[in-house]
């Protein structure tokens, strides 16, 4: 299920400003990878460029090379949609569909998709907000709308949204920035089950998060700003937090970056 | 001690000792309401130079003059400010709310006169000067058809169009699409008649009519339809950009085609906003006479069919019956302009229910 993604000189612009340069890294199936670094690095664009949601911004593109399992995401025949299911998102605010209810929300993925058996969806989405930890809260309110729970409850909805369309890679974006310790604990365990299945990416600014939840971690920076943002150091998350190679990562996560 | 006191003067204002601060009685404004109109009574209708709308107005300003000036004594300069604002505010809402309230009484008091089941289910074929009968449902049904026709017409165009703009447009053609939607606002709509007087009345229509000029009702939907179109399109537009981008990240995160994006996330969330444009050029359209009058021709007798001779309008049965010299036809010109506003006033209630019943209820 899970799958290897291999970024290889991976280059992403805004029109005409380059953010990240030459990204090479590769992240092995149903780990945790942290993306940790000052903000502006670039830590955003390069988890946006994995599932090729960067390209929707107008004039951002892509250069270099990303493949899962070997299959080069940017190359021409390769269908945008199949990608986005293979590798899902889950953003730094909730947003769950306004217009649609708990149920719905969760099996969005699929019914926009075509699946239209009623036991297929029921059963999908019981067992999606099982795994995102949300079942017990929800069960008896399926068909309110998804934008009247808690915030914490919201982005657990749209995790389990993101899993619904059973991805083999998951991307997280600052999943927990808006949330309470509580929602952000219950998350953080989630990332745990959920590793035994998927591959996991997170970019999180919170370093015990990071040293918490990762098997592996990478250190994204910037010279200054208007540089694009660059790979410092890829390693071991217990290598990066206890004997970092780079002086920088080490400044950064002793917090004398800057 | 008083040298301190003085330095204090230029620094800022020390922290109030106290958070209670004096204020005016609630009597207060209800009594100098009072006393400013019998002043203004008295110096207006014993000077004689003026009616009791001039009385309203010196009173209103002497009630704004004295509450400033009694609130500055009691309650110090910047409640008194707020107190001038907030008043001056209210007095604005009264009067953008007067002429509404007064409209709505004219009509009602002089439109339940002739608000019978003559009215409604009688034309005017046949209705002599001297007659007190005649009624408006040949206008009826042409304001609905009509009105109905225009907006199948302008829905879907004006909804895809704005899809268009929003969505997919880049570059010089959305641009000039937009610039040409922005032109279209602007025109007049005895143009819009004229435009489709020429188009389809004398020249297209005549090629399916032996060569007869084809007056219909449908001539006047196309007419309402060139002036419903640019009001669709733009508040669409409005409110497709209002649909924060996360939403549509979030479907196409799931894999789902940008198409089934918009159809599926985008446009319920925009739905009661594009409802409400739509209604609003709906209105307008039902209102319109000029074009009516030019290409569907009116006429005294009812027509079901839309595509072939002349059809009225409730717009324009009231223009004509105003302009009528028989003594009965004031009256049912006042019963017509109340079922305009009265279904116009329906279509947009049913409108919105039915946009809300597809959200979800909160
Ligand atoms: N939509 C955009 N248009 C133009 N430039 C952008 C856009 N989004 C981001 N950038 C620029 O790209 C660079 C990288 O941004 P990115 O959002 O990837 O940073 P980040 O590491 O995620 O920061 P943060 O930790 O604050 O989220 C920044 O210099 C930013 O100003
Ligand atoms: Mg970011």
């Amino acid at each position: 299920m899970a799958k290897r993604v291999d970024a290889t000189n991976v280059t992403a612009y805004y029109g005409g400003f380059k953010a990240i340069e030459d990204i090479n890294l590769t992240v092995e199936p149903k780990t945790v990878t942290a993306l940790i670094g000052p903000s502006g690095c670039g830590k955003s664009t390069f988890l946006r460029s994995i599932n090729r949601m960067h390209e929707v911004l107008p004039g951002a593109r892509v250069e270099g090379s990303l493949t899962i399992d070997g299959q080069n995401i940017y190359d021409r025949d390769v269908d945008v949609t199949a990608v986005r299911r293979t590798i899902g998102m889950v953003f730094q605010r909730p947003n769950p569909f306004p217009t649609m209810s708990i149920f719905d929300n969760v099996v969005a993925g699929l019914r926009l998709n075509g699946v239209k058996r009623k036991s297929v969806l029921a059963e999908t989405a019981e067992k999606a907000l099982r795994s995102a930890n949300l079942w017990d809260e929800v069960k008896d309110r399926l068909a309110k709308p998804g934008a009247g729970l808690s915030g914490g409850q919201q982005q657990r909805l749209c995790i389990a949204r993101t899993i619904a369309v059973e991805p083999q890679v998951v991307l997280m974006d600052e999943p927990c920035s808006a949330l309470d310790p509580i929602s952000t604990l219950a998350i953080e365990d989630l990332m745990f089950q959920l590793k035994d299945k998927f591959t996991i990416i997170i970019v999180t600014h919170n370093m015990q998060q990071a040293a918490r939840v990762s098997d592996r971690t990478a250190f994204f920076s910037i010279e200054k700003t208007g540089d694009p943002g660059r790979l410092i150091e890829y390693d071991n998350t217990q290598k990066i937090f206890s004997n970092p190679a780079q002086k920088k990562t080490e400044d950064y996560i002793t917090g004398r970056f800057g | 001690m008083t040298t301190t006191l003085t330095s204090h003067r230029s620094r800022p204002p020390a922290q109030p000792s106290t958070l209670k601060a004096k204020r005016l009685p609630a009597y207060a404004s209800p009594a100098i309401a009072v006393a400013a109109l019998l002043v203004a009574a008295a110096l207006v209708l014993g000077t004689g130079v003026g009616g009791p709308v001039l009385v309203v107005v010196v009173g209103a300003l002497l009630y704004l003059a004295g509450l400033f000036a009694a609130a500055t004594r009691v309650e110090g300069r910047r409640s008194a400010r707020d107190r001038a604002w907030s008043a001056l505010i209210h007095s604005a809402f009264v009067l953008a709310v007067l002429p509404l309230a007064s409209v709505v009484w004219t009509l009602v008091s002089k439109g339940v006169e002739r608000l019978d089941g003559n009215f409604f289910g009688t034309s005017m074929n046949n209705i002599g000067a001297r007659d007190p009968q005649g009624g408006a449902y040949h206008a009826i049904v042409g304001t609905l058809q009509q009105v109905g026709i225009a907006t199948l017409i302008t829905v879907p165009l004006g909804i895809l169009c704005a899809i268009y703009i929003v969505e997919y447009g880049r570059g010089r053609f959305a641009f000039t699409i937009r610039f040409f939607v922005d032109v279209m606002t602007g025109i007049p709509s005895i143009v819009s008649g004229l435009f489709i007087l020429a188009f389809w009345v004398l020249i297209v229509s005549p090629v399916f009519n032996d060569g007869r000029p084809g007056f219909s009702g449908f001539a006047a939907a196309l007419a309402l339809a060139v002036l419903m179109l640019p009001t669709v399109v733009r508040s669409t537009e409005e409110m497709l950009r209002l649909v924060p981008a996360p939403l549509r990240e979030g479907a196409y995160a799931l894999g789902v085609a940008k198409w089934k994006t918009i159809l599926r996330v985008v446009l319920p969330t925009a739905l009661p906003g594009i409802v409400t444009g739509v209604m609003l050029a709906v209105a307008r359209a039902a209102g319109e006479t000029a074009p009516v009058l030019l290409v569907a021709g009116g006429g005294a007798a009812i027509n079901f069919n839309p595509f072939e001779n002349n059809q009225s309008s409730l717009a324009l049965y009231v223009y004509q019956q105003a302009g009528d010299a028989s003594k009965y036809a004031p009256a049912r010109a006042w019963t017509a302009a109340l079922t305009l506003v009265a279904l116009v006033l329906i279509l947009t209630i049913a409108a919105k229910l039915l946009a809300r019943r597809n959200r979800l209820s909160r």
